[in-house]
């Protein structure tokens, strides 16, 4: 990502973020603050609770529709509004306002896509997918509880209505379908739990408490399709770096690589999520993993040659240990530096369009770090090392230190930012390099692995469970 | 590793952390020893939790202090009681039990549950007005039981594109 690219990312203005890219989606507006203030007004309603609505939070509802009046759901979401706000409640009207929300942060999360791939120069797929039907499994529970929820507010949540998640996710982890929805609603039952008391609670995180309940409302339809068919691919599989995703029951690595094939080069990511409890952090959670072709190459700086992966239109490959095997060395710089540029992006799931998931690999290169931000020919970018994670070497010392790296551009809170996979760095007067998973086959710094060697929480835990669980 | 902070509360002064999608308010719990104790929670209006037994393999017992009146209770999981809880006095399951959830949760969030105030480094057993209250051990210990089943979940190849909120934070702070 050269100085100019920089620029253009940077300028690009709220002007160029609103007609072309937007009016597709049939919404009906003038630009990205206009979809977000909506957004926000839904959000401040949920946090007041929709069993108690006042002027100003049936004003905000009342914004909503207004905003998607020219979308396709423009009538279920009116007729929803006029009801709530004369006081009825369903599941179904409370699910029409999550689409509603999901419309607009989609159209932003195009708009915002539009201008990164422009700013870049990079070619991105069309979506192609067909989804497969929707699973048909029980998802009432969860409706209901997500409903209570968005009636009593945010300000309103106590430890019993908390606890009312723990049957539900219990009920959602037990078929593999609905997984998904047990990881969201079990990381966001524990966050509820975790600010108790949220009546006084200051600030309040309207965006992302809005972002969780709504997801998984939708998530919880009767009609939410199934996982789009794959199709099998072989080629060379060279990865740029890992994205750590955790919360105190699940854990995520979702790698991030060019995937080199006859018909030429794409960026393709692969995720491999397990279980786990909050007791499980920093290293250890790499041993809860069962694919160690692909920690091997990860840890070990190596390309992967697959054979027979299966891929998901979405740019997914859906990892089987199998039908990979470690190659050559390839050092996630020179990818970036060679591949990276010429890789084609991979379409987004219409239905996962959200801020959030823009996480687009990048290089940068030859830049000072002042104040926590990368600066290049004048132009920040701020490194987002809150989500640098506790199983790997890189550290916010080492991001300081950096003069390369290679991480994902995301966007949040208005901002562009840039969350580091690896860095190159002058430590102690020396070069070094660090990645996110240089230790997914265990520490490779020694004082790191012999208090790692005294960690006994995995162990010890499935000792328990082989004991009580079964006795 | 850095886990700096056991738990924090972290909205920090920017405003624009109301409006952001991946603000962090849970951070890792620090890495404690689960031998003695596997287990512990803040959950029922109660500190508790399940100490491993010192002589039987086999054996655990649910400790637990009430928020409400800090009622203290020990037994097996078969409802036996504890011989070292008499009167006020905690036993040492429920000091272990105690210590270990200060480890865990931090002190302050500790003593906020249990309605107590307490100094930086103060010992929040200290800080109680416990009495004796026997508890059934049952709905800690199937908690218990639940809580080892996530250890026997089967891995996900299909990406979780909800886990993109939940960005991993290990060593901030």
């Amino acid at each position: 990502m050269l100085a100019t690219h920089l620029d253009a990312l940077l300028s690009a203005d709220d002007t160029g973020l609103d007609d072309t890219g937007l009016d597709d989606t049939g919404l009906h507006y003038t630009g990205l603050d206009y979809a977000l203030t909506a957004v926000d007004g839904l959000d401040d309603a949920l946090a007041h609770g929709l069993g108690r609505l006042g002027e100003p939070e049936r004003a905000a509802l009342t914004a909503l529709a207004g905003a998607v009046s020219a979308a396709p759901l423009a009538g279920p979401v009116a007729e929803a509004v006029a009801k709530l706000t004369a006081g009825t409640i369903t599941d179904d009207y409370v699910a029409a306002l999550a689409g509603a929300r999901a419309a607009l942060l989609g159209a932003a999360h195009d708009a915002l896509l539009t201008t990164l791939d422009t700013a870049l120069g990079r070619d991105r797929a069309e979506w192609a997918g067909t989804g497969t039907d929707a699973p048909g499994v029980p998802l009432a529970g969860a409706r209901s509880w997500l409903t209570e929820l968005a009636v009593t507010g945010w300000r309103g949540v106590d430890e019993g209505l908390v606890d009312g998640s723990a049957p539900v996710v219990a009920a959602l982890l037990d078929d593999p379908r609905t997984r998904r929805l047990a990881v969201l609603v079990d990381g966001f039952a524990a966050e509820l739990r975790a600010s108790a008391p949220i009546a006084t609670m200051t600030p309040l995180p309207y965006r992302r408490w809005g972002d969780l309940w709504s997801r998984a409302v939708l998530l919880a339809q009767d009609t939410w399709p199934g996982p789009p068919d794959t199709t099998p691919v072989s080629g060379r599989l060279l990865p740029l770096g890992v994205d750590v995703h955790e919360h105190a029951t699940a854990v995520q690595i979702q790698v991030h690589g060019v995937l080199e094939t006859a018909e030429g080069a794409r960026l393709v990511r692969t995720s491999v999520a397990a279980a786990k409890v909050d007791t499980i952090v920093g290293p250890a959670v790499w041993t809860l993993f069962s694919c160690p072709s692909l920690l091997a190459a990860l840890a070990g700086h190596r390309s992967l040659e697959l054979t027979a992966m299966p891929l998901a239109p979405s740019g997914d490959l859906l990892w089987h240990d199998a039908a990979a095997t470690p190659g050559e060395p390839a050092d996630p710089f020179t990818t970036a530096r060679l591949a990276l540029p010429t890789a084609t992006g991979a379409a987004v799931p219409p239905l996962d369009r959200h801020p959030v998931r823009i996480a687009e690999p990048v290089l940068l290169e030859d830049y000072r770090v002042k104040d926590g931000a990368a600066v290049l020919d004048g132009h920040r970018l701020r490194f987002d090392t809150d989500r640098l994670p506790g199983c790997g070497p890189l550290t916010p010392a080492l991001v300081r230190a950096s003069t390369a790296c290679v991480g994902l551009l995301r966007w949040d809170a208005g901002e562009w930012s840039v969350q580091p996979l690896a860095v190159r760095a002058t430590a102690k007067r020396q070069p070094v390099t660090a990645a996110t998973a240089d230790w997914a086959q265990g520490p490779t710094d020694p004082k790191v692995a012999k208090a790692e060697a005294k960690n006994d929480a995995v162990a010890v835990l499935r000792e328990r469970a082989g004991r009580l669980l079964r006795s | 590793m850095g886990y700096k902070w056991p738990i924090v509360i972290d909205l920090g002064t920017d405003g624009m952390t109301e409006r952001r999608s991946g603000a962090v308010l849970v951070r890792p719990v620090r890495t404690r020893k689960l031998a003695k104790v596997p287990f512990v929670e803040l959950a029922d209006g109660r500190v508790q939790g399940v100490v491993s037994s010192g002589s039987d393999i086999a054996r655990v017992y649910v400790s637990s202090v009430t928020a409400d009146g800090h009622g203290l209770s020990c037994s097996t999981n078969n409802n036996r009681p504890c011989g070292g809880l008499a009167g006020p006095y905690p036993c040492k399951h429920v000091r272990s039990m105690v210590d270990e959830a200060v480890l865990q949760f931090g002190l302050d969030r500790v003593a906020r549950y249990l309605r107590v105030d307490v100094a930086e480094r103060g010992d929040v057993l200290a800080a109680l007005t416990p009495h004796h209250e026997p508890t059934p051990a049952a709905t800690v210990f199937s908690r218990f039981l639940r809580h080892l089943t996530y250890l026997e979940r089967p891995e996900v190849v299909e990406p979780v594109p909800e886990l993109h909120w939940f960005g991993a934070t290990g060593t901030a702070g």
